[in-house]
Protein backbone atom coordinates (compact mmCIF):
# COMPACT_ATOMS: atom_id res chain seq x y z
CA UNK A 1 0.00 0.00 0.00
CA UNK A 2 1.67 3.31 -0.98
CA UNK A 3 1.53 6.70 0.73
CA UNK A 4 -1.63 7.50 -2.00
CA UNK A 5 -3.55 4.77 -1.14
CA UNK A 6 -3.38 5.19 2.73
CA UNK A 7 -4.35 8.24 2.52
CA UNK A 8 -7.41 7.82 0.01
CA UNK A 9 -8.56 5.50 2.39
CA UNK A 10 -7.99 7.55 5.93
CA UNK A 11 -10.36 10.09 4.45
CA UNK A 12 -13.07 7.46 3.48
CA UNK A 13 -13.05 6.21 6.49
CA UNK A 14 -13.15 9.48 8.13
CA UNK A 15 -16.16 10.90 6.21
CA UNK A 16 -17.90 7.71 7.61
CA UNK A 17 -17.49 8.77 11.17
CA UNK A 18 -18.25 12.29 10.25
CA UNK A 19 -21.48 11.06 9.31
CA UNK A 20 -22.43 8.53 11.70
CA UNK A 21 -21.54 11.09 14.53
CA UNK A 22 -23.55 14.13 13.09
CA UNK A 23 -26.92 12.34 13.38
CA UNK A 24 -26.34 11.44 17.53
CA UNK A 25 -28.54 12.51 19.79
CA UNK A 26 -30.70 13.33 17.45
CA UNK A 27 -34.55 11.73 17.23
CA UNK A 28 -34.82 10.89 13.99
CA UNK A 29 -38.01 11.91 11.93
CA UNK A 30 -39.31 12.94 8.78
CA UNK A 31 -38.36 16.56 9.30
CA UNK A 32 -35.41 15.86 10.68
CA UNK A 33 -34.33 13.55 8.18
CA UNK A 34 -34.98 15.51 5.23
CA UNK A 35 -34.62 18.95 6.44
CA UNK A 36 -32.42 18.71 9.97
CA UNK A 37 -35.75 20.15 11.41
CA UNK A 38 -35.37 23.70 9.43
CA UNK A 39 -32.41 24.51 12.34
CA UNK A 40 -29.51 25.09 10.33
CA UNK A 41 -27.89 28.78 10.51
CA UNK A 42 -26.31 30.35 8.14
CA UNK A 43 -22.62 28.51 8.32
CA UNK A 44 -24.12 24.83 7.68
CA UNK A 45 -26.67 25.77 4.85
CA UNK A 46 -23.59 27.68 3.12
CA UNK A 47 -21.83 24.26 3.97
CA UNK A 48 -24.79 22.51 2.72
CA UNK A 49 -25.45 24.44 -0.90
CA UNK A 50 -21.84 24.69 -1.34
CA UNK A 51 -21.63 20.92 -1.18
CA UNK A 52 -23.75 19.92 -3.60
CA UNK A 53 -23.02 22.31 -5.56
CA UNK A 54 -19.12 21.68 -5.93
CA UNK A 55 -19.65 17.71 -7.25
CA UNK A 56 -16.94 15.68 -8.72
CA UNK A 57 -17.57 17.60 -12.04
CA UNK A 58 -15.43 20.73 -10.34
CA UNK A 59 -12.64 18.90 -10.59
CA UNK A 60 -12.63 16.78 -13.45
CA UNK A 61 -15.18 18.65 -15.54
CA UNK A 62 -14.05 22.03 -15.47
CA UNK A 63 -10.70 21.27 -16.03
CA UNK A 64 -11.38 18.97 -18.89
CA UNK A 65 -14.06 22.01 -20.77
CA UNK A 66 -10.69 24.70 -19.64
CA UNK A 67 -8.38 22.32 -21.54
CA UNK A 68 -10.77 20.73 -24.84
CA UNK A 69 -13.16 23.61 -25.49
CA UNK A 70 -11.54 26.88 -23.75
CA UNK A 71 -13.48 30.04 -23.88
CA UNK A 72 -16.80 27.93 -23.87
CA UNK A 73 -16.04 26.15 -20.28
CA UNK A 74 -16.19 30.36 -18.69
CA UNK A 75 -20.21 29.33 -18.69
CA UNK A 76 -20.09 27.59 -15.73
CA UNK A 77 -18.52 30.70 -13.83
CA UNK A 78 -21.30 32.52 -15.01
CA UNK A 79 -24.18 30.35 -14.28
CA UNK A 80 -23.88 29.74 -10.97
CA UNK A 81 -22.94 33.54 -10.21
CA UNK A 82 -26.69 34.37 -11.99
CA UNK A 83 -28.25 31.45 -10.40
CA UNK A 84 -27.25 32.68 -7.00
CA UNK A 85 -28.67 36.16 -8.06
CA UNK A 86 -32.62 34.72 -8.77
CA UNK A 87 -32.09 32.00 -5.67
CA UNK A 88 -31.80 36.13 -3.31
CA UNK A 89 -35.27 36.66 -5.27
CA UNK A 90 -36.82 33.44 -5.62
CA UNK A 91 -35.86 31.30 -2.46
CA UNK A 92 -37.00 33.32 0.74
CA UNK A 93 -40.80 32.89 -0.95
CA UNK A 94 -40.27 29.08 -1.55
CA UNK A 95 -38.85 28.82 2.20
CA UNK A 96 -41.89 31.12 3.61
CA UNK A 97 -44.26 28.49 1.45
CA UNK A 98 -42.33 25.42 3.21
CA UNK A 99 -42.34 26.92 6.61
CA UNK A 100 -46.36 27.44 6.42
CA UNK A 101 -47.46 24.07 4.44
CA UNK A 102 -44.21 21.89 6.11
CA UNK A 103 -43.05 20.98 3.13
CA UNK A 104 -40.47 18.16 2.91
CA UNK A 105 -39.49 17.63 -0.76
CA UNK A 106 -40.05 19.48 -4.64
CA UNK A 107 -43.42 18.16 -5.60
CA UNK A 108 -44.56 18.46 -2.34
CA UNK A 109 -44.76 22.47 -3.72
CA UNK A 110 -46.49 21.46 -6.49
CA UNK A 111 -48.98 19.35 -4.61
CA UNK A 112 -49.90 22.11 -1.65
CA UNK A 113 -49.53 25.46 -5.08
CA UNK A 114 -51.44 23.05 -7.86
CA UNK A 115 -54.18 21.07 -5.20
CA UNK A 116 -52.93 17.89 -7.36
CA UNK A 117 -50.99 14.77 -6.10
CA UNK A 118 -51.20 13.61 -9.72
CA UNK A 119 -48.75 16.61 -10.80
CA UNK A 120 -47.06 16.33 -7.59
CA UNK A 121 -46.09 12.71 -8.43
CA UNK A 122 -45.12 13.49 -11.95
CA UNK A 123 -42.79 15.82 -10.97
CA UNK A 124 -41.16 12.97 -8.59
CA UNK A 125 -40.89 10.82 -11.25
CA UNK A 126 -39.56 13.44 -13.50
CA UNK A 127 -37.36 14.35 -10.78
CA UNK A 128 -36.20 10.78 -9.74
CA UNK A 129 -35.37 10.48 -13.39
CA UNK A 130 -33.07 13.47 -13.63
CA UNK A 131 -31.33 12.60 -10.17
CA UNK A 132 -30.37 8.61 -11.49
CA UNK A 133 -27.59 9.74 -14.09
CA UNK A 134 -26.43 12.84 -12.14
CA UNK A 135 -25.82 10.05 -8.95
CA UNK A 136 -24.18 7.36 -11.73
CA UNK A 137 -21.97 10.39 -12.78
CA UNK A 138 -20.65 11.32 -9.58
CA UNK A 139 -20.13 7.28 -9.39
CA UNK A 140 -17.79 7.08 -12.65
CA UNK A 141 -16.15 10.31 -11.62
CA UNK A 142 -15.08 9.00 -7.86
CA UNK A 143 -13.69 5.84 -9.75
CA UNK A 144 -11.53 7.72 -12.21
CA UNK A 145 -10.08 9.89 -9.28
CA UNK A 146 -9.29 7.19 -6.72
CA UNK A 147 -7.99 4.46 -9.13
CA UNK A 148 -5.75 7.09 -11.02
CA UNK A 149 -4.93 8.97 -8.00
CA UNK A 150 -3.78 5.76 -6.25
CA UNK A 151 -1.67 4.90 -8.82
CA UNK A 152 -4.08 2.22 -9.98
CA UNK A 153 -3.81 0.31 -6.61
CA UNK A 154 -6.87 0.79 -5.95
CA UNK A 155 -9.69 -0.99 -8.84
CA UNK A 156 -12.13 2.10 -9.86
CA UNK A 157 -15.18 -0.39 -8.92
CA UNK A 158 -13.59 -1.51 -5.31
CA UNK A 159 -13.46 2.42 -4.96
CA UNK A 160 -17.27 3.13 -6.31
CA UNK A 161 -18.47 0.26 -3.57
CA UNK A 162 -16.45 1.47 -0.87
CA UNK A 163 -17.32 5.18 -1.40
CA UNK A 164 -21.41 4.14 -1.75
CA UNK A 165 -21.73 1.97 0.91
CA UNK A 166 -20.20 4.64 3.46
CA UNK A 167 -22.50 6.85 1.91
CA UNK A 168 -25.35 4.77 2.18
CA UNK A 169 -24.71 3.95 5.71
CA UNK A 170 -24.67 7.38 6.66
CA UNK A 171 -27.43 8.92 4.71
CA UNK A 172 -29.57 5.95 6.57
CA UNK A 173 -28.82 6.83 10.10
CA UNK A 174 -27.67 10.19 9.69
CA UNK A 175 -29.83 11.79 7.47
CA UNK A 176 -29.40 15.31 6.01
CA UNK A 177 -26.97 16.21 8.92
CA UNK A 178 -24.63 13.44 8.22
CA UNK A 179 -24.21 15.45 4.57
CA UNK A 180 -23.90 18.70 6.07
CA UNK A 181 -21.12 17.77 8.85
CA UNK A 182 -19.32 15.68 6.40
CA UNK A 183 -19.09 18.81 3.72
CA UNK A 184 -16.95 20.37 6.15
CA UNK A 185 -14.14 17.67 5.67
CA UNK A 186 -15.16 17.95 1.72
CA UNK A 187 -14.83 22.09 1.37
CA UNK A 188 -11.74 22.60 3.42
CA UNK A 189 -10.07 19.52 1.37
CA UNK A 190 -11.47 20.92 -1.93
CA UNK A 191 -10.10 24.58 -1.43
CA UNK A 192 -6.95 23.39 -0.17
CA UNK A 193 -6.47 21.14 -3.48
CA UNK A 194 -7.52 23.34 -6.22
CA UNK A 195 -5.59 26.07 -4.42
CA UNK A 196 -2.41 24.76 -3.98
CA UNK A 197 -2.82 23.30 -7.47
CA UNK A 198 -4.32 26.16 -9.30
CA UNK A 199 -1.68 28.71 -8.07
CA UNK A 200 1.68 26.61 -8.31
CA UNK A 201 0.89 24.97 -11.71
CA UNK A 202 1.08 28.21 -14.01
CA UNK A 203 4.37 29.24 -11.78
CA UNK A 204 6.07 26.18 -12.18
CA UNK A 205 6.15 26.23 -15.95
CA UNK A 206 6.10 29.69 -17.22
CA UNK A 207 6.48 31.73 -14.15
CA UNK A 208 3.16 33.23 -13.68
CA UNK A 209 -0.57 33.24 -14.44
CA UNK A 210 0.03 36.04 -17.35
CA UNK A 211 2.46 34.15 -18.74
CA UNK A 212 0.88 31.26 -18.53
CA UNK A 213 -2.09 32.72 -20.93
CA UNK A 214 0.56 34.97 -22.97
CA UNK A 215 2.19 31.63 -24.00
CA UNK A 216 -1.02 29.81 -24.81
CA UNK A 217 -2.77 32.99 -27.29
CA UNK A 218 0.12 33.05 -28.93
CA UNK A 219 0.29 28.98 -29.47
CA UNK A 220 -3.84 28.73 -29.93
CA UNK A 221 -4.98 32.35 -30.65
CA UNK A 222 -8.98 31.62 -30.59
CA UNK A 223 -8.92 29.15 -27.70
CA UNK A 224 -9.95 31.98 -25.72
CA UNK A 225 -12.56 33.41 -26.99
CA UNK A 226 -16.03 32.00 -27.96
CA UNK A 227 -16.73 29.23 -29.61
CA UNK A 228 -13.12 28.63 -28.05
CA UNK A 229 -11.80 25.38 -29.59
CA UNK A 230 -15.59 24.05 -30.66
CA UNK A 231 -17.38 24.87 -33.44
CA UNK A 232 -21.34 25.28 -32.11
CA UNK A 233 -20.43 26.43 -28.62
CA UNK A 234 -20.91 30.68 -29.76
CA UNK A 235 -22.03 33.45 -28.08
CA UNK A 236 -25.72 32.64 -28.71
CA UNK A 237 -24.83 29.05 -27.24
CA UNK A 238 -23.37 30.69 -23.94
CA UNK A 239 -26.06 33.40 -23.79
CA UNK A 240 -29.20 30.59 -23.67
CA UNK A 241 -27.12 27.55 -22.04
CA UNK A 242 -26.23 30.01 -18.89
CA UNK A 243 -29.65 31.65 -18.87
CA UNK A 244 -31.40 27.80 -18.53
CA UNK A 245 -28.71 26.24 -16.34
CA UNK A 246 -28.84 29.70 -14.06
CA UNK A 247 -32.91 28.98 -13.72
CA UNK A 248 -32.36 25.19 -13.86
CA UNK A 249 -29.86 25.56 -10.62
CA UNK A 250 -32.35 25.71 -7.74
CA UNK A 251 -34.92 23.24 -9.42
CA UNK A 252 -33.28 19.98 -8.94
CA UNK A 253 -34.96 18.53 -6.51
CA UNK A 254 -32.14 18.10 -3.99
CA UNK A 255 -31.00 22.20 -4.04
CA UNK A 256 -34.56 22.77 -4.07
CA UNK A 257 -35.67 20.57 -0.83
CA UNK A 258 -32.05 21.90 0.50
CA UNK A 259 -33.48 25.37 1.08
CA UNK A 260 -35.92 23.84 3.57
CA UNK A 261 -33.35 23.21 6.03
CA UNK A 262 -32.73 27.09 6.62
CA UNK A 263 -33.49 28.48 9.99
CA UNK A 264 -34.67 31.77 8.49
CA UNK A 265 -35.40 33.90 5.02
CA UNK A 266 -32.50 36.02 6.90
CA UNK A 267 -30.66 32.64 6.52
CA UNK A 268 -31.25 32.29 2.92
CA UNK A 269 -30.82 36.01 1.43
CA UNK A 270 -26.91 36.25 3.28
CA UNK A 271 -25.97 32.37 1.86
CA UNK A 272 -27.21 34.10 -1.41
CA UNK A 273 -24.64 37.28 -0.87
CA UNK A 274 -21.67 34.95 -0.52
CA UNK A 275 -22.30 32.21 -2.39
CA UNK A 276 -21.59 33.77 -6.19
CA UNK A 277 -17.55 34.08 -4.04
CA UNK A 278 -17.17 30.47 -3.84
CA UNK A 279 -17.20 30.57 -7.62
CA UNK A 280 -13.81 31.95 -7.64
CA UNK A 281 -12.07 28.59 -6.73
CA UNK A 282 -13.37 27.77 -10.26
CA UNK A 283 -10.81 30.04 -12.21
CA UNK A 284 -8.06 28.24 -10.66
CA UNK A 285 -9.45 24.82 -11.60
CA UNK A 286 -9.60 26.55 -15.54
CA UNK A 287 -5.89 27.82 -14.62
CA UNK A 288 -4.87 24.41 -14.65
CA UNK A 289 -6.79 23.14 -17.59
CA UNK A 290 -5.19 25.47 -19.45
CA UNK A 291 -1.81 24.81 -18.13
CA UNK A 292 -2.24 20.80 -19.08
CA UNK A 293 -3.29 22.02 -22.60
CA UNK A 294 0.49 23.57 -23.00
CA UNK A 295 1.96 21.09 -20.76
CA UNK A 296 0.70 17.92 -21.56
CA UNK A 297 -1.45 18.33 -24.52
CA UNK A 298 -2.82 15.62 -26.53
CA UNK A 299 -5.02 13.58 -24.10
CA UNK A 300 -7.55 11.49 -25.32
CA UNK A 301 -10.34 12.07 -22.52
CA UNK A 302 -9.85 16.37 -20.94
CA UNK A 303 -11.49 14.56 -17.65
CA UNK A 304 -7.84 13.41 -17.24
CA UNK A 305 -6.41 16.46 -17.48
CA UNK A 306 -6.08 17.65 -13.73
CA UNK A 307 -4.80 14.19 -12.20
CA UNK A 308 -2.46 14.38 -15.42
CA UNK A 309 -1.02 17.19 -14.88
CA UNK A 310 -0.97 17.01 -10.78
CA UNK A 311 0.59 13.34 -11.28
CA UNK A 312 3.43 14.95 -13.27
CA UNK A 313 4.42 18.05 -10.82
CA UNK A 314 3.56 17.07 -7.55
CA UNK A 315 5.09 14.26 -5.17
CA UNK A 316 2.56 10.90 -4.80
CA UNK A 317 1.08 11.91 -0.96
CA UNK A 318 -0.25 15.37 -2.69
CA UNK A 319 -2.02 13.41 -5.55
CA UNK A 320 -3.02 10.85 -2.88
CA UNK A 321 -4.75 14.07 -1.05
CA UNK A 322 -6.16 15.02 -4.39
CA UNK A 323 -7.92 11.91 -4.97
CA UNK A 324 -9.29 12.07 -1.48
CA UNK A 325 -10.63 15.44 -2.14
CA UNK A 326 -11.92 14.17 -5.28
CA UNK A 327 -13.72 11.05 -3.18
CA UNK A 328 -14.88 13.20 -0.62
CA UNK A 329 -16.43 15.47 -3.22
CA UNK A 330 -18.51 12.81 -4.97
CA UNK A 331 -19.86 11.53 -1.31
CA UNK A 332 -21.31 14.66 -0.56
CA UNK A 333 -23.40 15.35 -3.62
CA UNK A 334 -24.33 11.67 -3.92
CA UNK A 335 -25.32 11.78 -0.38
CA UNK A 336 -28.13 14.38 -1.17
CA UNK A 337 -29.04 12.86 -3.91
CA UNK A 338 -29.79 9.57 -2.62
CA UNK A 339 -31.70 10.91 0.40
CA UNK A 340 -33.72 13.22 -1.89
CA UNK A 341 -34.63 10.53 -4.22
CA UNK A 342 -35.64 8.51 -1.18
CA UNK A 343 -37.84 10.81 -0.42
CA UNK A 344 -39.90 11.75 -3.36
CA UNK A 345 -40.65 7.88 -3.94
CA UNK A 346 -41.24 6.83 -0.79
CA UNK A 347 -43.62 10.24 -0.28
CA UNK A 348 -44.76 11.67 -3.46
CA UNK A 349 -45.05 8.28 -5.21
CA UNK A 350 -46.11 6.43 -2.55
CA UNK A 351 -47.89 7.94 0.42
CA UNK A 352 -49.32 10.65 -1.27
CA UNK A 353 -50.48 9.41 -4.97
CA UNK A 354 -50.54 5.40 -4.21
CA UNK A 355 -51.58 4.78 -0.28
CA UNK A 356 -52.91 8.37 1.76
CA UNK A 357 -53.43 6.25 4.58
CA UNK A 358 -49.43 5.46 4.75
CA UNK A 359 -48.12 7.25 8.11
CA UNK A 360 -45.11 9.09 8.60
CA UNK A 361 -43.28 6.05 10.03
CA UNK A 362 -43.82 3.94 7.35
CA UNK A 363 -42.78 6.56 4.94
CA UNK A 364 -39.29 7.27 6.98
CA UNK A 365 -39.20 3.25 6.68
CA UNK A 366 -39.28 3.40 3.31
CA UNK A 367 -37.15 5.93 2.48
CA UNK A 368 -34.74 3.92 4.01
CA UNK A 369 -35.08 1.01 2.61
CA UNK A 370 -35.08 3.01 -0.30
CA UNK A 371 -31.54 4.43 -0.10
CA UNK A 372 -30.14 1.08 -0.17
CA UNK A 373 -32.09 -0.05 -3.63
CA UNK A 374 -31.27 3.13 -5.06
CA UNK A 375 -27.80 3.53 -4.05
CA UNK A 376 -27.19 -0.36 -5.42
CA UNK A 377 -29.22 0.65 -8.83
CA UNK A 378 -26.87 3.41 -9.52
CA UNK A 379 -24.04 1.17 -8.51
CA UNK A 380 -25.28 -1.63 -10.90
CA UNK A 381 -25.36 0.91 -13.75
CA UNK A 382 -21.82 2.69 -13.21
CA UNK A 383 -20.23 -0.67 -12.89
CA UNK A 384 -22.08 -2.58 -15.75
CA UNK A 385 -23.36 0.44 -18.63
CA UNK A 386 -20.93 2.67 -17.40
CA UNK A 387 -21.93 4.95 -20.91
CA UNK A 388 -25.55 4.33 -20.42
CA UNK A 389 -27.21 7.36 -18.67
CA UNK A 390 -24.43 10.00 -19.90
CA UNK A 391 -27.35 11.15 -22.41
CA UNK A 392 -29.76 11.18 -20.16
CA UNK A 393 -27.36 13.27 -17.92
CA UNK A 394 -27.70 16.00 -20.47
CA UNK A 395 -31.66 15.37 -20.47
CA UNK A 396 -31.84 15.81 -16.62
CA UNK A 397 -30.28 19.34 -16.47
CA UNK A 398 -32.67 20.08 -19.45
CA UNK A 399 -35.62 18.69 -17.46
CA UNK A 400 -34.85 19.64 -14.14
CA UNK A 401 -35.33 23.37 -15.96
CA UNK A 402 -38.85 22.36 -16.82
CA UNK A 403 -40.11 22.88 -13.36
CA UNK A 404 -38.97 27.05 -13.64
CA UNK A 405 -42.05 28.44 -14.60
CA UNK A 406 -43.95 25.74 -12.67
CA UNK A 407 -42.33 27.21 -9.40
CA UNK A 408 -41.92 30.91 -10.05
CA UNK A 409 -45.19 31.52 -11.37
CA UNK A 410 -46.78 29.83 -8.91
CA UNK A 411 -44.60 31.91 -6.18
CA UNK A 412 -45.70 35.28 -7.49
CA UNK A 413 -48.56 35.14 -9.39
CA UNK A 414 -52.18 34.26 -8.58
CA UNK A 415 -53.76 33.11 -11.81
CA UNK A 416 -51.33 30.48 -12.74
CA UNK A 417 -53.57 27.14 -12.96
CA UNK A 418 -52.86 23.02 -12.80
CA UNK A 419 -53.78 22.69 -16.34
CA UNK A 420 -51.14 25.55 -17.53
CA UNK A 421 -48.59 24.00 -15.45
CA UNK A 422 -49.53 20.53 -16.49
CA UNK A 423 -49.50 21.49 -20.30
CA UNK A 424 -46.03 23.48 -20.14
CA UNK A 425 -44.79 20.67 -18.35
CA UNK A 426 -45.29 17.95 -21.03
CA UNK A 427 -44.61 20.61 -23.76
CA UNK A 428 -40.85 21.37 -22.46
CA UNK A 429 -39.75 17.79 -21.72
CA UNK A 430 -41.34 16.62 -25.00
CA UNK A 431 -39.83 19.44 -26.90
CA UNK A 432 -36.63 18.85 -25.07
CA UNK A 433 -37.01 14.92 -26.01
CA UNK A 434 -37.85 15.55 -29.64
CA UNK A 435 -34.86 18.30 -30.22
CA UNK A 436 -32.46 16.07 -28.37
CA UNK A 437 -33.25 12.94 -30.20
CA UNK A 438 -33.22 14.32 -33.54
CA UNK A 439 -30.11 15.51 -33.37
CA UNK A 440 -31.09 19.34 -33.13
CA UNK A 441 -29.51 20.31 -30.17
CA UNK A 442 -28.48 23.06 -30.55
CA UNK A 443 -31.55 24.41 -32.21
CA UNK A 444 -30.43 27.42 -34.36
CA UNK A 445 -27.43 28.13 -32.08
CA UNK A 446 -29.85 28.44 -29.15
CA UNK A 447 -29.42 25.87 -26.58
CA UNK A 448 -32.54 23.25 -27.49
CA UNK A 449 -33.05 22.69 -23.28
CA UNK A 450 -33.77 26.87 -23.33
CA UNK A 451 -35.93 26.73 -26.35
CA UNK A 452 -38.21 23.96 -24.71
CA UNK A 453 -38.31 26.53 -21.44
CA UNK A 454 -39.26 29.47 -23.28
CA UNK A 455 -42.24 27.16 -25.18
CA UNK A 456 -43.24 26.09 -21.65
CA UNK A 457 -43.20 29.41 -20.19
CA UNK A 458 -45.75 30.52 -22.88
CA UNK A 459 -48.20 27.60 -22.74
CA UNK A 460 -48.25 27.96 -18.81
CA UNK A 461 -49.07 31.56 -19.01
CA UNK A 462 -51.57 30.82 -22.24
CA UNK A 463 -53.58 28.21 -20.71
CA UNK A 464 -53.34 29.38 -17.22
CA UNK A 465 -55.18 32.84 -19.05
CA UNK A 466 -58.05 30.83 -21.22
CA UNK A 467 -58.49 28.51 -17.32
CA UNK A 468 -61.34 29.94 -15.33
CA UNK A 469 -59.79 31.84 -12.36
CA UNK A 470 -59.62 29.27 -9.49
CA UNK B 1 -42.67 52.17 -5.32
CA UNK B 2 -39.63 52.47 -6.94
CA UNK B 3 -38.07 51.58 -3.59
CA UNK B 4 -40.03 48.35 -3.98
CA UNK B 5 -38.24 47.72 -7.68
CA UNK B 6 -34.71 49.10 -7.05
CA UNK B 7 -33.62 45.69 -5.28
CA UNK B 8 -34.60 43.84 -8.78
CA UNK B 9 -33.21 46.66 -11.16
CA UNK B 10 -29.70 45.96 -9.23
CA UNK B 11 -30.49 42.26 -9.21
CA UNK B 12 -30.77 42.83 -13.32
CA UNK B 13 -27.44 44.15 -13.30
CA UNK B 14 -25.19 40.81 -13.57
CA UNK B 15 -27.25 39.34 -16.20
CA UNK B 16 -26.85 42.53 -18.48
CA UNK B 17 -22.90 42.41 -17.68
CA UNK B 18 -22.76 38.86 -17.55
CA UNK B 19 -25.24 37.61 -20.34
CA UNK B 20 -26.01 40.72 -22.82
CA UNK B 21 -22.24 41.96 -23.06
CA UNK B 22 -21.37 38.99 -23.72
CA UNK B 23 -21.01 39.60 -27.72
CA UNK B 24 -18.96 42.56 -26.72
CA UNK B 25 -16.27 41.90 -24.51
CA UNK B 26 -15.55 38.32 -26.05
CA UNK B 27 -12.63 39.14 -27.34
CA UNK B 28 -8.69 38.24 -26.00
CA UNK B 29 -7.19 42.00 -25.82
CA UNK B 30 -6.58 44.11 -23.64
CA UNK B 31 -5.22 41.67 -21.48
CA UNK B 32 -5.80 43.04 -17.27
CA UNK B 33 -4.32 41.62 -14.64
CA UNK B 34 -3.19 38.81 -16.79
CA UNK B 35 -5.81 37.58 -17.58
CA UNK B 36 -7.56 37.63 -21.12
CA UNK B 37 -10.24 40.40 -21.20
CA UNK B 38 -13.31 38.26 -21.56
CA UNK B 39 -12.14 36.34 -18.46
CA UNK B 40 -11.07 39.73 -16.51
CA UNK B 41 -14.46 40.75 -17.00
CA UNK B 42 -16.51 37.93 -15.86
CA UNK B 43 -14.29 38.00 -12.73
CA UNK B 44 -14.46 41.38 -12.37
CA UNK B 45 -18.64 40.84 -12.44
CA UNK B 46 -18.65 37.60 -10.39
CA UNK B 47 -16.65 39.53 -7.70
CA UNK B 48 -18.82 42.49 -7.77
CA UNK B 49 -22.34 40.36 -7.24
CA UNK B 50 -21.93 40.11 -3.90
CA UNK B 51 -21.57 43.37 -3.45
CA UNK B 52 -24.39 44.39 -5.17
CA UNK B 53 -26.88 41.27 -3.85
CA UNK B 54 -25.63 43.29 -0.52
CA UNK B 55 -26.66 46.59 -1.31
CA UNK B 56 -30.71 45.02 -2.67
CA UNK B 57 -30.66 43.91 1.09
CA UNK B 58 -29.89 46.57 2.91
CA UNK B 59 -32.51 48.43 0.58
CA UNK B 60 -35.09 45.93 0.71
CA UNK B 61 -34.58 46.12 4.75
CA UNK B 62 -35.09 49.54 4.98
CA UNK B 63 -38.28 49.85 2.60
CA UNK B 64 -39.52 46.68 4.72
CA UNK B 65 -39.05 48.88 7.82
CA UNK B 66 -41.53 48.05 10.50
CA UNK B 67 -44.67 46.97 8.20
CA UNK B 68 -43.69 43.57 8.09
CA UNK B 69 -41.62 41.73 10.39
CA UNK B 70 -39.35 38.81 9.43
CA UNK B 71 -40.10 35.26 11.25
CA UNK B 72 -36.92 33.92 13.56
Amino acid sequence: MNVATAIIAVTILLSFVIGLLAGKHVKMNLEMWTVGGRRFGLILVWLLMAGEIYTTFTFLGAASWAYSKGAPAFYILIYGTLAYVLSFFILPAVWKAGKRHRLHTQPDFFVTRYDSRLLGALVALMGVASILPYLQLQLTGLGIIVKTASGGQIPANWAMVACFAVTCIFVYTSGIRGTAWVAVLKDIMMIVAVVVVGLWVPYAYFGGIGKMFTVLVHQRPTHLILPGSTRDMTTVWVMSTVLLTAMGFYMWPHTFASVFSARSVETIKRNSIIMPLYQVPILLVFLVGFTALLVVPGLANGDEAFLALVAKTFPGWFLGFVGAAGAVTAIVPSSLLILCASTLISKNVYQLALRPSASELTVIRLSRVLVVVLTGLALIFAIFVPEALVALLLLGYDGVSQFFPGIVLGLFWKRVSRNGVLAGLVTGFVLVLVLILTGNDPWMGVNAGFVALVANAAVTVGVSLISRPQ
Amino acid sequence: MTRRLLPLLIGAVPFVMLVFALPLVNRVEPIVLGLPFILFWIMLWIILTPALLFLAFRIEKQTRGSDEEEEL
